[in-house]
């Protein structure tokens, strides 16, 4: 029963997955694979984190039947992209051109991810050479020494506040 | 002396994390406060679209030709719009105001939309019923309401998207209603 159960939910959960296509008649395969292409490259602008392939926004499936209907008379697929852009602007491609308006949405993560890498270089490079040398510079001994100091006065202090707690516990 | 020094290097250093996280911190708020529902218009600036559409009330039809001579804002609403409910008032104040509004009814009922008018009130020179949502794909229309500003010569000046009973909307077309009737009237 349990699993009858089971079965018949996964089914249900299935067909909610299921992408909304109305029964749409093409004269050839490669005109239904640029259909079905266009579909999931184009972003429904009513519900925008769903391509128009998988919406069922009223907007969705107008542009699916115009898609449909241009691919019919012989529009190819660019002539497509550019009847939208035209219309919605580059928001409803998923894969926007380069160019000025989108430049920091393309080269911004390489570049943060670049930064980062060169700090990390740096980082690493930095270690290796103060161990590798063994040598301590004159800056650099002097950076320790203030650095020892720094570490003497909050080990004084902590221990301070150790013993204040201890009698506090006492107490 | 170079002690001051190192230790502003080191100071640097310690913070530049923290800098980092406020710049991202500033840029990640920042874009918190934009609406991604608003898409700019790749229409301003262009000629309408060409369309021919049957009138609501009545007979005959109206095409983008019909646009040009005055400034007219094109208000796209339906009756199964909740938010053009809200902006109504406002629409019918801008045309008491002497604004020239046509109405796109926009993927609705004939019937529904009259019934809506006639509730409502009815600030529209003239009604086109688009019934199919095909014209408004030209128009770039992803929901209602949506305004447009066209000029005498046909251009879109302004795209108001949502309600225009909104300060915000309403401001920014008031400002480009000024600017274009300043240069042109």
């Amino acid at each position: 029963m349990k699993i009858l159960l089971a079965i018949a939910l996964l089914a249900f959960h299935l067909s909610a997955w299921a992408a909304p296509m109305d029964a749409f008649e093409f004269d050839s395969k490669a005109q239904e694979k640029t259909f079905h292409k266009l579909n999931n490259e184009l972003r429904c602008l009513v519900c925008q984190n769903q391509a128009i392939a998988e919406s069922n926004a009223g907007l969705a499936k107008d542009l699916r039947a115009e898609i449909h209907s241009m691919l019919l008379a012989g529009k190819t697929e660019a002539q497509i992209k550019e009847f939208m852009v035209d219309r919605y602007g580059d928001y409803v491609l998923y894969d926007p051109p380069f160019k000025p308006m989108t430049w920091l949405l393309w080269i911004g993560p390489m570049a943060i991810f670049l930064m980062g890498l060169f700090y990390a270089r740096r980082f690493i490079f930095q270690q290796n050479s103060s161990t590798v040398s063994g040598e301590l510079t004159a800056e650099e001994s002097e950076r320790l020494q203030s650095l020892q100091s720094e570490l003497n006065h909050s080990d004084q202090s902590e221990t301070e506040e150790n013993s204040d707690m201890n009698k506090e516990n006492r107490s | 002396m170079t002690e001051i020094k190192q230790n502003n290097k080191s100071m640097m250093q310690r913070f530049m994390p923290l800098i980092i996280f406020g710049l991202l911190v500033v840029l990640l708020a920042v874009g918190l406060t934009m609406d991604p529902r608003l898409v700019p218009s790749p229409l301003i600036g262009k000629p309408a679209p060409a369309f021919e559409l049957p009138l609501l009330n009545g007979e005959g039809v109206f095409n983008s030709e019909d646009l040009k001579g005055n400034i007219t804002l094109l208000n796209v609403w339906a009756s199964w719009c909740y938010a053009c409910r809200q902006e109504h008032e406002v629409v019918k104040q801008l045309a008491r105001s002497g604004m020239n509004i046509v109405g796109f009814n926009y993927k609705d009922k004939k019937q529904d939309a009259q019934q809506w008018l006639a509730q409502l009130g009815n600030p529209y020179q003239v009604v086109v019923a688009d019934e199919d949502g095909r014209a408004a794909i030209d128009w770039g229309v992803y929901g209602a309401p949506e305004t447009f500003l066209i000029d005498k010569q046909g251009i879109i000046r302004h795209k108001v998207i949502g309600p225009v009973s909104d300060q915000q909307n309403f401001d920014d077309l008031m400002a480009v209603v000024k600017e274009i009737s300043g240069n042109n009237l």
